[in-house]
């Protein structure tokens, strides 16, 4: 399995590695499941000006996996929800060059903001 | 740290580089200046040159397993071995009964080869083994039917390294005249085998777990009582008509000496390869959550498959890129699918996917070993801090009652 440079630089040096405790800025998004060999779990810190303030990732999965929720968490901060929204998988595949077996990873980071936005949500209606 | 190279090779399993010994030997078969001629070339001097050589060969085959040399047919490998063997005999006696048993950990050749005699019409049974990897005699005889023409269990397991009681099974198979076959690729130079004793029907092996050549095997064909089998292969009737095909002079002379080598250091060999890999676990298992996957005892000296908790086998595999070792992961198969062998020890997803197996061989070192250690322990401990699972496990959580939001 020949790993991107970008992939492994990921796992090399992983950004954002982390938890954030839990308050109401936080959405916290979990995907994936052991049984697949992926397990993303994505919090962010939501400023009161709706931008994401900070990221922070834990993933349980290969090389790919991880390097596709620390690339995401690079990218959201700084945006807002909506923004972050609007990441898609194929972005994460073309900027790690995904071979077509690893693309399901880019696709559990893209739920895994997802899930993380609606958390943040679902807490602040 | 001294001359390690790198990466370090502890993949003897998958395969192993041919001895010096051996290449040395099957060089003298190749050129001009060697001994090329056809084995089966009856009529002139290159021919009988390079018969003598394969007869040789055969004959040291047979003395690692106390057979007669008339027993062994040359094949291209172990998986051509089971195809002969079991589509061969299953072809031959379905007059006599349609239903084999295996066990589900057997390797791909053998189940795929049962699939397809499933297809064909024959009823086939995949007993589980137990956690151990060990098959149970009593779950094994009560499969048995009167429609039971073949049992077939592998010797020892690729991928834990487990051996199985060939000789109770023999004696039971044959009591119950059912045709015995076994996989024994693992086996040669690791394991003893007498065929004078067991009563195995069927017995394939290849030479590239052995440090011999790779696309050479070998199936043994028991001539007392008479096993007949359906050649798989036609053509000019080599191999007294069992499997037709120019034989590959140099491939089997590489065969028959590495069998004559691992004869000869099978004991001093496994000594040293045990106490590498015990090196190895006793460095590994102090460590938390860490699961040997099969039997200790029953076990091959090289091989040590181990889980460990927390941590995905192919980010693992990353990690020790200084390693060549493989994992039961489900990201380094084709499919999403976690191992099948470990699955049917009862392992559950999380463990299937974070083993590793480590087989050591005949040029590991020391050195290797104790790097190998540091390196493992290092990698674990940082995917460990990358991980929900291992977070989770040290809040107390009970993993196996979260509800996950999987595709």
């Amino acid at each position: 399995m020949a790993y991107s440079e970008k992939v492994l630089d990921h796992y090399e040096n992983p950004r954002n590695v982390g938890v954030i405790e839990d308050d109401q800025s936080v959405g916290t998004g979990m995907v994936g499941a052991p049984a697949c060999g992926d397990v993303m779990k994505l919090q962010i810190k939501v400023g009161e000006d709706g931008i994401i303030q900070d990221a922070k990732f834990k993933t349980y999965g290969c090389g790919s996996a991880i390097a596709s929720s620390s690339l995401v968490t690079e990218w959201i901060k700084g945006k807002t929800l909506d923004e972050a929204g609007e990441i898609r998988n194929t972005h994460i595949a073309e900027e790690l060059a995904l071979p077509p077996v690893k693309i399901h990873c880019s696709v559990l980071a893209e739920d895994a903001i997802a899930a993380a936005i609606e958390n943040y949500r679902a807490k602040n209606k | 740290m001294s001359n390690i190279k790198l990466p370090i090779y502890l993949d003897y399993s998958a395969t192993t580089p041919i001895d010096a010994r051996v290449a040395k030997k099957m060089a003298q078969y190749l050129t001009l200046e060697g001994e090329f001629g056809n084995p089966a070339s009856r009529s002139h001097e290159f021919g009988w040159k390079a018969e003598d050589a394969v007869e040789l060969a055969r004959k040291q085959v047979a003395d690692l397993i106390s057979a007669d040399p008339r027993e062994i047919v040359w094949t291209s490998g172990a998986t051509e071995s089971n195809n002969l063997a079991i589509k061969g005999a299953a072809h031959f006696y379905r007059k006599k009964g349609n239903h084999i048993i295996t066990v589900k950990t057997e390797h791909k050749a053998v189940l795929d080869t049962c699939r397809q005699l499933e297809r064909e019409g024959f009823d086939v049974t995949y007993l589980e083994p137990e956690e151990t990897g060990l098959l149970s005699m009593e779950k094994l005889k009560a499969a048995v039917t009167s429609e039971t023409i073949i049992i077939s269990v592998m010797h020892v397991n690729n991928e834990i390294g487990v051996i199985q009681d060939i000789t109770a099974i023999g004696e039971f198979a044959r009591e119950n005249k059912i045709i015995f076959h076994v996989d024994a690729a693992q086996s040669p130079g690791k394991v003893g085998i007498d065929l004078s004793t067991m009563k195995v029907d069927l017995m394939s092996f290849c030479a590239h777990k052995a440090y011999g050549p790779k696309g050479i095997g070998a199936l043994f064909v028991r001539r007392k009582p008479r096993i007949r089998l359906e050649a798989q292969m036609h053509g000019g009737g080599h191999e007294r008509g069992l499997r037709s095909g120019t034989l590959a002079t140099h491939q089997i002379v590489g065969m028959g000496e590495a069998f004559r080598i691992a004869k000869e250091e099978m004991a001093s060999d496994n000594d040293r390869i045990r106490m590498l890999r015990d090196r190895l676990y006793d460095g590994l298992k102090g460590m938390e959550e860490v699961y040997l996957n099969g039997d200790f005892e029953q076990r091959i000296p090289g091989n040590l498959n181990i889980s460990f908790n927390f941590v995905e086998g192919e980010s693992l595999i990353m990690a020790l890129r200084d390693l060549a070792v493989s994992s039961g992961s489900a990201c380094t198969s084709a499919s999403l699918e976690p191992s099948y062998v470990l699955r049917a020890l009862g392992r559950n997803d999380e463990l299937a996917h974070s083993s590793i197996r480590f087989t050591t061989g005949r040029f590991t070192t020391v050195e290797e070993i104790d790097y190998t250690i540091v390196l493992v322990k290092k990698a674990v401990e940082k995917l460990r801090t990358l991980s929900p699972l291992w977070d989770m496990y040290k809040d107390g959580v009970d993993l196996s009652s979260v509800e996950w939001v999987a595709h």
